[in-house]
């Protein structure tokens, strides 16, 4: 470090000194900008690239060992059997349960979604990314639109490959192509599903700051209300309520034939959405009114 | 230039910030004082928005931060050294920020360079000692060759090395008709490097003066007095602006706000013998201290209390 002091003499040629007005504008913030910025942020964390291994191991090897216990076992294959009310993991069809793992991988995408930005407040990196982009929101629509396509990159590919290899096991029992009907839809479907799970991590982690608590809400919203709900409420007020969870507007249209009371597929992609725009919205309005 | 109007800021009961305005001009470095919580980092935030005042404004150069098209271009902040996600390289730390507005990727090389982190710029910043997050920091500040440079306590965690570094660091930027605004809870390390000083006490202004005005104020004496009857004398001295404390033996006192004279002309009214008297400077330190406890101490001098102080002591 020796090095160091010698530096100061270089300053001024390194500073170009005080710049003229019009130099500025080239320097502007903008949202595309700042989407680089997150991108380079999303990508420069080697734990993002874990996380992603993970859920394409998770999607394909959970298909991969689905199908397999299916294929020996060619009875209990049903084709034509339903999902349940998000509980993929029960699935018996065999786009389903080639897509068995998306139930877990739904998780480990929606934690990528809470650590993009609970990661920066725990490190105090928010500081230092809100006086970059003072306005503040391009922060969030930009790691929302890296989150949201990193995630359906990922989720598409795991899902497209978890069918194709669960198919090819299943190749001696009941087993389906993605000309199917329905097929396609289901299998695209799955992989939208998990990047709009992705990008409703980053929501709550965006309205509750802190990975344990957002991680928490995350699993009560996806794999606990689901059939929490059911169980505690009166029978109206379940029926009213819980086809618009997230996880089963979800398998509205990420299974080929969906259960019984669940909403169309359309109905529940719509849901999907306006879930993401209301928690995205009010993350974006605290982002804008709290102190950072 | 950095204005700060009336701003106030309370979090919950606690006001951190209580109308407080100064301005901080270019061409010179400002020394930012105060004991600790005395408001200095929530005023640091407020000027790049960070945090929203309950009143009052903050602009730089005008406008609030926040309406600057290229804002790192006008301020560059260090407020904490830990403002870095510890599994991201120096490189991309500075990377992410450098893309939001445009900075091509050499100035990185190039502010990596000036800080000396260069051969660590791609090592993973939570390996980081406190010192190279603090080079980091300033590195960060500097990224995009800023008007306005805010540094909270700049010297923390630096060796002496860094520190004469930061030092003329400083002082060559305010020389380019940069505006430096650093914070401190230490004047002596301020003075070094410092042209004009704010210092602050329970979020509000204390004092808003030049050094060389602080160390003219800070000459102002403190006499050294021994009595076999302090603690009598210590009564018969205390009154408005007037601090009595005991000294490093017994029977000795250290009053400020009296002359030598007036102490002797006092004790001899009183009748209390004295066995010596002698006038002695403040170092700066002592003056800043001071001044930031007669800001924090709101009750008038109320001569028992005080020497129940002095006396317990």
């Amino acid at each position: 470090m020796s090095t160091i002091v010698a530096n100061v003499e270089t300053i001024a040629a390194a500073s170009t000194g005080l710049r003229k007005k019009s130099e500025i504008r080239h320097l502007k913030v903008t949202l595309p900008r700042v989407v680089r910025s997150e991108w380079f942020k999303f990508t420069s964390l080697r734990s993002s690239w874990i996380t992603i291994a993970v859920a394409l191991v998770i999607i394909i090897g959970i298909g991969a060992l689905a199908t397999g216990v299916a294929a020996g076992d060619v009875t209990s294959a049903r084709p034509g059997g339903g999902a349940g009310g998000g509980g993929r993991g029960f699935a018996s069809d065999p786009t389903s349960l080639s897509l068995a793992g998306a139930g877990l991988a739904q998780i480990i995408l929606g934690i990528l979604g809470v650590l993009a930005i609970s990661g920066e407040y725990s490190s105090g990196m928010i500081r230092a990314s809100l006086a970059a982009v003072p306005r503040r929101l391009p922060v969030l629509w930009g790691k929302a639109l890296v989150i949201g396509v990193a995630s359906l990159v990922v989720a598409e590919l795991g899902s497209l490959t978890a069918f194709l290899l669960g198919q090819t096991i299943l190749s001696n029992s009941a087993h389906v192509s993605l000309s199917g009907t329905g097929v396609l839809r289901a299998v695209l479907g799955t992989g939208a599903y998990m990047a709009a799970i992705a990008v409703l991590g980053l929501a709550i982690g965006a309205l509750l700051r802190h990975a344990a608590g957002a991680i928490g809400t995350l699993f009560v919203l996806l794999l606990l209300a689901p059939g929490l709900l059911p169980a505690v409420l009166p029978t109206s007020w379940s029926d009213a309520i819980v086809p618009y969870l997230p996880s089963n507007a979800g398998a509205a249209f990420t299974s080929v034939t969906p259960a019984a009371g669940s909403l169309s597929a359309g109905a529940g992609a719509a849901v999907l959405v306006v879930w993401i725009v209301v928690l995205l919205g009010g993350a974006a309005i605290l982002l804008r009114r709290r102190d950072a | 230039m950095i204005l700060v109007e009336h701003v106030t800021k309370t979090y919950g009961k606690k006001t951190a910030v209580n109308d407080l305005s100064f301005a901080v001009n270019p061409g010179v470095v400002t020394g930012f004082l105060g004991p600790n919580g005395a408001g200095k980092s929530t005023t640091m935030r407020m000027i790049v928005g960070l945090d929203h005042p309950d009143n009052g404004s903050v602009t730089i150069d005008g406008k609030p931060y926040r309406d600057h098209v290229a804002p790192l271009h006008e301020v560059g902040a260090l407020l904490e050294a830990r403002a870095i996600h510890p599994g991201r390289s120096a490189y991309n730390h500075l990377l992410a920020l450098a893309t939001t507005t445009g900075i091509p990727r050499r100035r990185i090389t190039e502010v990596l360079d000036l800080v000396g982190l260069t051969t660590v710029g791609r090592k993973r910043a939570g390996a980081f000692s406190l010192g190279m997050g603090q080079r980091l920091g300033i590195a960060a500040a500097l990224l995009a060759d800023p008007d306005v440079l805010i540094l909270d306590e700049p010297v923390n965690g630096l060796d002496p090395e860094g520190i004469v570094w930061i030092r003329r660091l400083l002082k060559s930027l305010a020389d380019e008709g940069r505006t430096v605004f650093i914070s401190s809870h230490l004047i002596s390390e301020i003075a070094l490097v410092a042209d004009h000083l704010i210092v602050i006490g329970r979020g509000e202004l204390i004092a808003d003066t030049s050094v060389s005005e602080m160390q003219r104020a800070a000459s102002g004496v403190v006499v050294q007095v021994r009595s076999p009857r302090a603690t009598e004398l210590a009564r018969v001295l205390l009154d408005d602006g007037v601090t009595v404390e005991t000294g490093d033996e017994p029977g000795e006192l250290r009053v400020s706000g009296l002359d030598a004279a007036t102490i002797g002309d006092r004790a001899l009214a009183a009748g209390l013998a004295i066995h010596a008297l002698i006038p002695t400077k403040v170092s700066l330190e002592e003056a800043f201290m001071q001044l930031t406890h007669d800001a924090v101490e709101y009750e008038p001098t109320v001569p028992g209390q005080t020497l129940q102080e002095v006396t317990s002591r």
